[in-house]
C-alpha cells in the first residue's frame, strides 16, 4: 500500500538505484539531524549530571543539578509563565490569524497593504520589540499617560509593572510580532480550498461561519500542522523578548525557562544548572512531538 | 486529506496560482457586512501600525523633546540627524561609522547562508516527499525537534563541531551554522510543497528516464519558485536579524549590523539617545521590509503552494 | 599637551618593547557608552603608540553577552587577544585549564606589587602565586545619591546617613516624590543589599558573612537588622517602575525621586546633566554610616596564543594599561578610580575625592566577585529583586533564604 502514496513506486527494479539517489541527498540533513540535534542533545544531558561551571568538564554529581532546579522558585516561575504564555500565544495566535486571514479572503481592496501592514512586525529583530512595546506599555509616557490626559484620571493599565499580569504585556508584543505570519499560512491554507466547496455550501444554504469550522477548518489540517509547529517552537525559545522588555521582572516574575537556562550557563557561569534546565525543557517538547510523529507518520502507512 | 482534493486544488506554478478570495461574494459597497469587515480589518491595523508610528516619530524628534514626553505626540520639529547618525556616525566602541560598518558584513553574511541554507533544505524536503525511503520519517521527526531546541543550549557542542571541521570563525562556519538551524523550518515547508507535484508528472519524468537530479532540476525547480521566495524571506529575515551566532561565531571584522544596532540599543551605561535607536532600528530592518513589500504577493502564493498540504 | 602625552607613552612603551614589528591585536569589551568608549580609546591610542594595532571588538551587553563569545572564541582556538573582565573569580577555570597567558614575570619586572593599590586587586589577579589579569580601575557600589532639589521640596534637611534618609522617606511620599529610585534589574537590587549590608551591619559583620561564609553570623541577629532595613528599602522604593539604573540615576537628577543606591558610575551621569556635587547633588559612601568602600572594577585577561609575536604584543598592551600616563587619561575618561597609588588625581570633583580619601585610608572591602562566585551572585540577585517587588515575602523569609545561599555558597 505504502508504494501508491510514493511517486513512481511502481517501478519495482529502480527502487534500490532510487533510494540510493535519495539517500545520498538527504545526507545534510540524516547528519544535522543526527549529529547536531540528537548529538547535541545527548551532550546536553549528559553534561546535565555533572558540575559544570565555565566549561564543560566530566565531573559527574548525580540528579544534583535537577534536585536544585525543581527546588528553584525561579524554575517554578518560568515554568508557569511558560504555559501561561504558551496556551494563550497558542489560543490566541490561531483565533487571531485564521480570523484575519478568513477577513482578508472576503474579496476586499486593500488586501495587499493590509496583509503587509500585518506582517511587517515579522521583519524586526525581537531586541526591538521589546523596547518599542516597552515603550507603550510604560504607565509614564505610554498608553496610560495619553488616556489619563484625555481625562480619564483613573485609568490605570500598567502590565509591565504588574507581577500578577506582567506576562500577558510581553504576550501583546509576541503577538503584534507574530501573528502576521500566522495569518499569512492561515490565508495561504483558505486560497488552497476548493471553490467547489464553498459553492455546495452555500447550495445547501449551510451559513458561512458553519462552512468554515466544519467544512474548511478540517480540510486545512497541514495548514494547521505547519502553524503548530511555528508557533509552538517559539514559544519554547522565548527569550529575546522578555529580556528587551522586562528583563524578567518585575522582581522574578516574567523569567521563562530559556531565561532561565541561558542566566545560568552565562551569568550564573553554572553550565551544569543551564544544560538540566535545558533537558528537562527537550523533554517536554519530546513528549508532545513523538505522539504527533506517530499519528503523522503511522497515518500516513495507511492511505 | 484525499488525493483527488490534492490534484483538485492543487495549483502548481504551471496552472497559475490562485490568488483570487473564496469567501462569500461582495454585494453593496456598503453593507453592514462591509462596514464590520473594514472596521474589524482598520481597528487591527491600529494594533498593527502604532509601534511602527511611535518608533517613526521618536526617531524624528531630538532628545529635548523626547524627554519632556507623549511618544505619540507628532514631532514639533523634525530632525533627521537621528537618521543620519544612526547610520553614519553612531560610535560602537572605537568605531564611529554607525551601522554602515556592518552593513556589507550581513550581506556578505546573508547571501551564501540563504543559498546554502535553501539548496540544501529544498533538496531534503524534494527527497523526503518524492523518495521516501526507509527511516526518512525517523529523521524528519529528529529535524522537526531540532526546531525546538532553544540555540543558546546548542552553542558549545557547535562551537565544538566548527573546531573539528577546522572552520571556526569562518564565515562558512556561520553560513553552516544558519544551515543547520535554518533546515527543520525550511525542510518542512519544502517537504509539504513538493508532496503536492501532482504524481503524473513525476511517472511521467520516470519514464522518460530522468533521475533524481534530472526530475528535481528540470520538473521541481521551475514549478517551486514561490515556495523558494517564501523560504528565502524566511531565512533572510531569520540570518539579518541574528545576533547570537553572529557575534558568537565570527570576528569584529565580520561582524553583522545586528552587532552594531546591539550596541547602540543595549548600552548599559550614559545617557539613551532613544531617537537614534529607534532609527537604528528602522534601519536595520529595512532590508527584510523592502524585500516583504516587494514580495508580498509571492509570498503569500508560496505559502499557499507549500504550506497547505502535508 | 596631546603630543606630549603621546611622546610619554610611547617612549615608555618603546623602552619596554620586545618587539618592534606591528602586531594587530583583537580586544573584546563592552564599553560601549559615550564616556566608555572616550576612555577605551585612551587604550587603543597609548597602545597603537608603540606600533601595534588595536582592533576593537566592543559588544554591548556586558558579561552575559561577552562571556559566551569568549568561551566560544577560546574553547572553538580561535580566541581574542585580549577582552574584558570583571576580576574576580569569574576566569578561574579558563586559567585552570591553562588557557590564558601568565603575566606574572612582566609583573614582577615592572614592580606591579608595589604601585598597584590597594593591593588585593592584584590577589583577585592571582591564581597559585601567578598574576594573569590586568586591572585597570576601581569602582565602588556603595553609595547613596540624593537629591538636594527633592528634599528641599519636600521641606526636609538633606539626610547625613541612612537613618535620617530613612526618617525623611514619608515626607518625600507626601511632596509626590519617590522616596527612593531602583531600576528593575536583578544586579541594581543585589547593589542594594550589599551597600545596606556594609552601611546598616558594619564591617565585622560583612566580613564574617561574605569572607568567612559564616552561617551563624549570616542567621544572626545583626544580618536581621540589614534585612529590616531592606523592607525600610522595599517601602521607599515602592512605586519605582524604571528599568536601567541611568534612568534611575535620572529621577534624583531631576528631583523627582529623593535618592538611589548605586556605584560611583552614576557620578557620570549628574556631571553630564551639570550638577555639582554638595550644591546639586551629595553623595554618601557607605550610606553615610560605616564608611567602607568595594574595590571592584574591570580587568584584562589575555589568553593564550600560538604566535610569539602577538603573546609579544600581548604584554606590551598589559604593560601599557597598567602605565602611569594610561592610567590617568583612562580613569579621567571613564570616571573611576585609578589602581595606581602613585598618580595625582587633582582633577577629581567631590564625590571622587570622597572615594580617594577612603582609598587613602585603606577603609576597603574585596568586591562581590571577588568572594563569591558568579552563581552565588546570581542567586543573591534573584533572592533580592524578588524581595523588592514582592511584598508577600517578610525580611525574615528573605532572611532565611539568604542563609540558605550562604549555606551552599562557593
Amino acid at each position: 500500500m505504502i508504494t501508491t502514496s510514493t511517486p513512481a513506486a511502481t517501478q519495482r527494479p529502480i527502487r534500490l538505484f532510487r533510494n540510493k539517489a535519495a539517500k545520498i541527498a538527504a545526507i545534510p540533513m540524516i547528519l544535522t539531524a543526527v549529529v547536531v540535534f540528537m548529538g547535541g542533545t545527548i551532550w546536553t544531558i549528559v553534561f546535565s549530571f555533572t558540575k559544570s561551571k565555565l566549561l564543560p568538564k566530566a565531573n559527574f554529581i548525580g540528579l544534583d543539578q535537577y534536585d536544585r532546579l525543581w527546588s528553584s522558585s525561579k524554575w517554578g516561575i518560568a515554568i508557569e509563565n511558560l504555559l501561561i504564555y504558551g496556551i494563550c500565544s497558542l489560543i490566541f495566535s490561531l483565533v487571531i490569524g485564521f480570523v484575519l486571514a478568513a477577513l482578508l479572503d472576503q474579496k476586499i481592496r486593500f488586501e495587499n497593504t493590509f496583509r503587509s501592514i500585518m506582517l511587517y512586525p515579522f521583519a524586526l529583530s525581537f531586541i526591538v520589540t521589546g523596547l518599542v512595546w516597552q515603550w507603550i506599555l510604560n504607565p509614564d509616557f505610554g498608553i496610560q499617560k495619553v488616556v489619563r490626559s484625555m481625562g480619564w484620571e483613573s485609568f490605570s493599565f500598567d502590565p509591565l509593572n504588574n507581577q500578577e499580569i506582567v506576562i500577558y504585556g510581553i504576550l501583546i508584543a509576541g503577538l503584534w510580532q507574530g501573528t502576521g505570519l500566522i495569518m499569512c499560512l492561515m490565508l495561504a491554507g483558505l486560497r488552497g480550498i476548493d471553490e467547489d466547496i464553498w459553492k455546495a455550501a452555500r447550495v445547501d444554504g449551510i451559513p458561512a461561519w458553519k462552512t468554515y469550522i466544519f467544512i474548511v477548518i478540517p480540510m486545512m489540517r497541514a495548514v494547521f500542522v505547519t502553524t503548530l509547529v511555528i508557533i509552538a517552537s517559539g514559544i519554547v525559545k522565548l527569550y529575546d523578548l522578555v529580556v528587551a522588555q522586562t528583563s524578567g521582572g518585575p522582581g522574578i516574575a516574567s523569567e521563562v525557562p530559556a531565561k532561565y537556562v541561558y542566566d545560568a550557563m552565562f551569568l550564573s557561569q553554572n553550565l551544569g544548572q543551564g544544560f538540566a534546565g535545558s533537558t528537562m525543557m527537550l523533554l517536554a517538547v519530546l513528549i508532545v512531538l513523538i505522539p504527533w510523529a506517530y499519528m503523522e507518520f503511522g497515518g500516513r502507512q495507511r492511505d | 486529506m484525499t488525493d483527488a482534493t490534492t490534484l483538485a486544488t492543487r495549483p502548481v506554478a504551471s496552472t497559475g496560482l490562485v490568488d483570487g478570495p473564496r469567501g462569500g461574494k461582495p454585494k453593496r459597497a456598503i453593507s453592514p457586512r462591509n462596514v464590520f469587515i473594514y472596521g474589524t480589518l482598520l481597528l487591527v491595523s491600529i494594533y498593527y501600525l502604532l509601534p511602527l508610528y511611535v518608533m517613526i516619530v521618536t526617531s524624528l524628534k531630538g532628545m529635548p523633546e523626547i524627554r519632556l514626553g507623549n511618544i505619540f505626540a507628532p514631532p514639533v520639529e523634525i530632525t533627521f540627524e537621528p537618521w543620519v547618525k544612526a547610520w553614519a556616525t553612531a560610535c560602537t566602541g572605537l568605531n564611529c561609522e554607525g551601522l554602515s560598518r556592518g552593513f556589507w558584513n550581513s550581506v556578505r553574511i546573508t547571501i551564501p547562508s540563504v543559498v546554502l541554507s535553501i539548496a540544501i533544505a529544498s533538496v531534503n524536503g524534494y527527497a523526503l516527499a518524492n523518495w521516501r525511503f526507509k527511516g526518512a520519517d525517523v529523521f524528519f521527526t529528529i529535524l522537526i525537534f531540532g526546531a525546538f531546541i532553544p540555540y543558546q543550549v546548542m552553542l558549545y557542542p557547535i562551537v565544538i563541531l566548527l573546531r573539528e571541521l577546522g572552520i571556526y570563525g569562518t564565515l562558512w562556519g556561520l553560513s553552516l551554522v544558519h544551515t543547520i538551524f535554518g533546515m527543520p523550518i525550511l525542510t518542512l515547508l519544502f517537504r509539504n510543497y513538493f508532496t503536492t507535484v501532482p504524481e503524473e508528472l513525476f511517472k511521467a519524468a520516470r519514464v522518460d528516464g530522468a533521475g533524481f537530479w534530472g526530475i528535481y532540476f528540470k520538473i521541481m525547480l521551475p514549478m517551486s519558485l514561490p515556495i523558494f521566495v517564501v523560504a528565502i524571506i524566511i531565512q533572510i529575515t531569520g540570518i539579518w536579524n541574528d545576533f547570537l551566532f553572529g557575534v558568537v561565531y565570527t570576528k569584529p571584522d565580520v561582524y553583522p549590523m545586528t552587532v552594531q544596532l546591539n550596541n547602540i540599543v543595549n548600552s548599559v551605561q550614559g545617557v539613551k539617545e532613544y531617537n537614534v535607536n529607534m532609527a537604528a532600528t528602522i534601519i536595520t530592518g529595512l532590508v527584510p521590509l523592502f524585500i516583504y513589500f516587494v514580495s508580498g504577493k509571492l509570498f503569500v502564493r508560496g505559502i499557499a503552494a507549500g504550506a497547505v498540504k502535508g | 599637551m596631546n603630543t606630549f602625552k603621546l611622546f610619554l607613552t610611547g617612549a615608555s612603551a618603546l623602552a619596554l618593547s620586545t618587539s618592534v614589528n606591528a602586531t594587530d591585536l583583537e580586544v573584546t569589551h563592552w564599553w560601549t557608552s559615550g564616556g566608555e568608549a572616550a576612555a577605551v580609546a585612551e587604550f587603543a591610542k597609548a597602545f597603537d603608540a608603540t606600533g601595534n594595532k588595536w582592533v576593537d571588538g566592543a559588544i554591548a551587553g556586558g558579561g552575559g553577552t561577552a562571556r559566551p563569545v569568549m568561551i566560544s572564541r577560546i574553547t572553538g582556538g580561535d580566541p581574542m587577544a585580549a577582552t574584558q573582565f570583571n576580576h574576580g573569580r569569574q576566569a578561574e577555570e579558563l586559567i585552570e585549564a591553562g588557557l590564558m597567558l601568565d603575566l606574572t614575570e612582566l609583573a614582577e619586572k615592572e614592580g606591579w606589587k608595589d604601585i598597584v593599590n590597594p593591593s588585593n586587586l592584584l590577589d583577585s589577579c592571582t591564581l597559585d602565586g601567578r598574576i594573569y589579569c590586568v586591572p585597570v580601575n576601581i569602582h565602588s557600589p556603595q553609595w547613596l545619591w540624593l537629591s538636594h532639589a527633592a528634599f528641599e521640596k519636600a521641606g526636609v534637611d538633606v539626610p547625613s546617613n541612612w537613618d535620617e534618609y530613612v526618617a525623611a522617606a514619608p515626607k518625600l511620599r507626601e511632596a509626590g516624590i519617590q522616596p527612593l529610585a531602583l531600576g528593575q534589574q536583578p544586579w541594581q537590587s543585589n547593589l542594594l543589599f550589599g551597600a545596606v549590608q556594609i552601611g546598616v551591619g558594619g564591617l565585622d559583620l560583612w566580613k564574617q558573612v561574605n569572607i568567612g561564609k559564616d552561617v551563624d553570623a549570616a542567621g544572626g541577629p545583626d544580618m536581621a537588622k540589614v534585612f529590616e532595613a531592606m523592607g525600610d528599602a522595599r517601602d521607599m522604593a515602592d512605586g519605582s517602575n524604571v528599568q536601567d539604573w541611568n534612568q534611575a540615576t535620572n529621577m534624583v537628577i531631576t528631583g523627582t525621586a529623593g535618592g538611589q543606591i548605586m556605584g560611583d558610575w552614576a557620578q557620570g551621569e549628574f556631571q553630564v546633566a551639570e550638577q555639582t556635587a554638595g550644591k546639586d547633588y551629595t553623595c554618601l559612601p557607605g550610606l553615610g554610616v560605616h564608611e567602607y568602600l568595594s574595590t571592584g572594577g574591570d580587568a584584562f585577561y589575555f589568553p593564550k596564543l600560538d604566535d610569539a609575536e602577538k603573546t609579544a604584543a600581548q604584554l606590551e598592551l598589559a604593560s601599557v594599561m597598567i602605565s602611569k600616563q594610561t592610567q590617568v587619561a583612562f580613569n579621567l575618561k571613564k570616571g573611576s578610580l585609578p589602581i595606581r597609588g602613585d598618580i595625582d588625581l587633582s582633577a577629581a570633583n567631590d564625590c571622587m575625592k570622597k572615594g580617594l580619601e577612603i582609598l587613602a585610608t585603606g577603609n576597603l572591602l574585596p568586591s562581590g566577585d571577588m568572594v563569591f562566585s558568579a552563581d552565588t551572585q546570581t542567586q543573591f540577585n534573584d533572592l533580592m529583586v524578588e524581595f523588592m517587588n514582592d511584598k508577600s515575602i517578610t525580611p525574615e523569609d528573605a532572611h532565611k533564604r539568604y542563609v540558605a545561599i550562604v549555606e551552599d555558597a562557593d
